[in-house]
């Protein structure tokens, strides 16, 4: 199963290193890990992504707990959440048809185009983890030279869930 | 915090005196120092200190931590080691390592080189903090003085609350000498440690209460939590009130009488026959500050295969983290039995599971051979524990046969009277540990029961011994041999010696072809090293001599070493094979 965990942490040196370091000495398999800063410069925020079954994610959380500057654990995946990947990534659109082609998936996905170059255009494009991977999928075959991503981060919802028009592409 | 409030607060103090007074503020009279460059200023501030601080100079850093942990793990109070940046650091890895497996609240403070060079690969400089992450349960690297008085004030409370554990505060030079006034009251920065949440629900403790009114087979399972929490009083009040039965892990030998009827002593790999029967039929059972660790449940999922598990410890990751638990309960185990004696019952009847019990103890008790001609080593601690009990003595232990004989022969009464490298298995562990016990408690008797091999890992701490008037006695069990490994060697690997005898390589007990003994001429020659280092010691071999020779070795005003030759080809029995479960046990 998948899990999406969010842990609050003291903004301290070390932490992201101990606490990768105590993921990887337990053998905990992490999809993902994106840390940031908060509305608090005292704290920050790690989202993790994690494939298990409860056995494992309640041993994660535990021992994510256990370590001495991590605040607070939720596994928000039991919650209603809003999950968000932030993705730049080159693409091969020499001009004419092949380039009208990335434009068009580009839209469809509500991605923009943030650099152009004579035979590439740099693109960024966030939403969930499916929609991410189905706009890589499809511009694939294009010729992709070079791709970052920032890993999951999410949060969860405040009141009754709002209908976000941007996970539609890839959640139906 | 109230004797902190003292004159020296408003005074500009240097880094290394706040740390120094930090240490006197927290009640600490012992510290373990081996100096070097980089903590030269806290040396220079000990000196100031003396009439407050004993500071004792080990003759390894590794021999220092342990002591620090023999001083901590005997009287509760958080132990305090020193050393100097790079090897100084790296050579009290192990025994952090060893504090954090058996939750014992040290404190290891060290040099570290100026801030200005640190990440050049100065020289002795390690990156200390990033080695011990994994293996404490904090660690601080602090770059200014300004937060020396705070981090002190934390390391103290982190060490010694909750589960307790190993803290390292990483002390640049520069740091150690720069001025200012500290703070010795300022408030602590933890937002996620909550130590203060940990005790059990009065519905938790009120469902414990109905699983044992309703059992029929139930047993206690207790362990070193028993004895961090200080619960041994009300683990006792338990038994009587419900005639529970209890066995022990290594970690919590002491916390209940060995001699009472209800104590099946040990559990596990080398536990006795009788409490591993008991486990394996009880229809409850009651895990008291445990980890359901390897060495105790062998199989996990055989392990109390029949019984209901009630989990209690202060740590919240070691419920259901080996062993699936029915009702967990997260809780400092003092409190959680003290609660839960207000409202407990006993069960209906449990004569039945008694008279099984008794026969079970009755039918296959620990035993050796009386009749052997020679010294056994499992009779050696026999006689040693008639001649010493009734002097209350604290006994240390290195890791190996003689470790898991001593639990098994030796009858504890109160709980830190055992100190055991249980977790880690550090080989080393007896004689320093002892030292540090002896330095906390320098009228009392204090016994490392080693090994030959165990004794040379920190065998240079003799001199400490000797020059620091500590007189712990060594009952040195002398195989010549690495005895567990041989014993595995005998049992898995068809007697192949594979670099376990510890004499000269000529000899043909290097290849397995000697005669069970050893050959006369014994190497090294301990009486002698002993003596080198100004302590005193005998050497024994027959069994007629024995007794005198303990009463000699207690009777020495320093410290002794009684080398006492026993045979190499014993076994630790009985014994469950890793991995295998009660109905694989071996008696024979």
């Amino acid at each position: 199963m998948r899990h999406v965990l969010s842990a609050l942490v003291q903004n301290v040196p070390g932490v992201l290193a101990h606490i990768s370091g105590m993921l990887a000495s337990r053998g905990y398999n992490i999809e993902s890990l994106a840390v940031g800063e908060t509305e608090s410069p005292e704290l920050s925020r790690m989202t993790f992504v994690i494939q298990g079954d409860d056995a494992v994610l309640e041993q994660v959380r535990k021992q994510l707990e256990k370590i001495v500057t991590v605040v607070r654990v939720v596994d928000i995946s039991s919650q209603d959440f809003v999950e968000r990947d932030l993705m730049l990534l080159k693409v091969a659109a020499p001009d004419g048809e092949k380039r009208h082609a990335v434009k068009q998936l580009i839209e469809i996905f509500r991605g923009k185009i943030v650099d152009v170059g004579p035979r590439e255009l740099m693109v960024e494009i966030s939403g969930q983890e499916q929609k991410i991977n189905a706009f890589i999928d499809l511009i694939r075959p294009l010729g992709i030279s070079e791709l970052a991503r920032t890993g999951r981060i999410a949060l969860v919802r405040s009141g009754s869930k709002v209908d976000d028009e941007d996970e539609a592409p890839a959640s139906n | 915090m109230a004797d902190s409030t003292t004159g020296s607060q408003t005074n500009v103090m240097s880094g290394a005196d706040i740390v120094i007074q930090s240490l006197v503020n927290h009640g600490v009279e012992v510290v373990f120092a081996y100096p070097g460059g980089a903590s030269m200023p806290l040396h220079q501030s000990l000196t100031a200190y003396r009439d407050k601080i004993r500071t004792i100079l080990p003759r390894h850093e590794q021999g220092g931590a342990f002591a620090a942990q023999g001083l901590a793990r005997c009287t509760g109070r958080p132990g305090v080691c020193m050393a100097t940046s790079g090897p100084g650091a790296t050579n009290l890895v192990t025994a952090i390592a060893d504090a954090k497996l058996d939750s014992v609240p040290l404190i290891a403070l060290t040099g570290q080189v100026p801030t200005r060079v640190i990440g050049s690969d100065a020289f002795q400089e390690t990156p200390i903090i990033e080695v011990c992450r994994g293996i404490t349960k904090h660690h601080y690297l602090v770059t200014d003085v300004e937060d020396v008085a705070r981090v002190m004030r934390e390391a103290f409370h982190i060490a010694t609350t909750g589960r307790p554990g190993p803290v390292i505060v990483d002390l640049p030079k520069d740091i150690q000498l720069a001025q200012t006034v500290p703070d010795f009251d300022a408030p602590m920065t933890l937002p996620g440690y909550h130590v203060q949440e940990r005790r059990a629900r009065p519905e938790q403790i009120s469902q414990v209460a109905a699983a044992i009114k309703r059992s029929k087979r139930p047993m206690i399972y207790a362990g070193g939590g028993i004895i961090a929490s200080e619960a041994s009083e009300e683990l006792r009040t338990l038994v009587k009130k419900t005639g529970i039965p209890v066995t022990m892990t290594v970690m919590g030998l002491g916390s209940f009488p060995n001699a009472d009827p209800l104590s099946l002593d040990m559990l596990g790999m080398h536990g006795s026959v009788y409490a591993n029967y008991a486990v394996d039929q009880c229809d409850l059972l009651l895990a008291l500050g445990v980890r359901f660790d390897d060495r105790v449940t062998g199989k996990v999922s055989e392990f109390a295969k029949h019984a209901k598990i009630v989990h209690i410890d202060v740590d919240a990751s070691e419920i259901n983290k080996n062993k699936p638990t029915h009702i967990p309960v997260v809780s400092d185990v003092r409190y959680a039995l003290t609660e839960l004696n207000k409202i407990v019952e006993a069960p209906d009847d449990l004569s039945g599971w008694h008279e099984q019990i008794t026969r079970w103890k009755t039918e296959e008790p620990f035993k050796y051979n009386a009749d052997y001609p020679d010294i056994l080593p499992q009779m050696a601690i026999d006689v040693l524990c008639q001649v010493t009990a009734e002097r209350d003595p604290v006994i240390t232990v290195g890791v190996g046969q003689h470790q898991m004989w001593a639990a098994q022969f030796y009858k504890f009464r109160s709980p830190r009277t055992f100190l055991s490298s249980s977790g880690l298995g550090t080989m080393g562990f007896g004689l320093p540990a002892a030292m540090g016990v002896q330095a906390a408690f320098p009228e009392r008797l204090v016994i490392d029961i080693d090994g030959d091999g165990s004794l040379q890992i920190n065998i240079q701490e003799f001199a400490t011994c000797f020059c620091e008037k500590l007189p712990v006695k060594v009952f040195l069990l002398n195989n010549q041999h690495l005895g567990m490994v041989v014993q595995w060697e005998d049992r898995f690997h068809a007697g192949n010696r594979a670099h376990t005898y510890l004499g000269p390589v000529d000899d043909p007990e290097a290849t397995g072809k000697g005669d069970g003994r050893g050959p006369e001429k014994r190497y090294p020659d301990f009486v002698a090293i002993a003596k080198g280092y100004g302590a005193g010691a005998a050497y024994v071999r027959e069994k007629a001599d024995l007794r005198d020779a303990i009463t000699e070795m207690i009777d020495y005003p320093g410290p002794f070493v009684l080398d006492v030759e026993v045979p190499y080809m014993e076994h630790v029995l009985p014994m469950i094979p890793s991995g295998m479960t009660v109905r694989e046990l071996i008696k024979e």
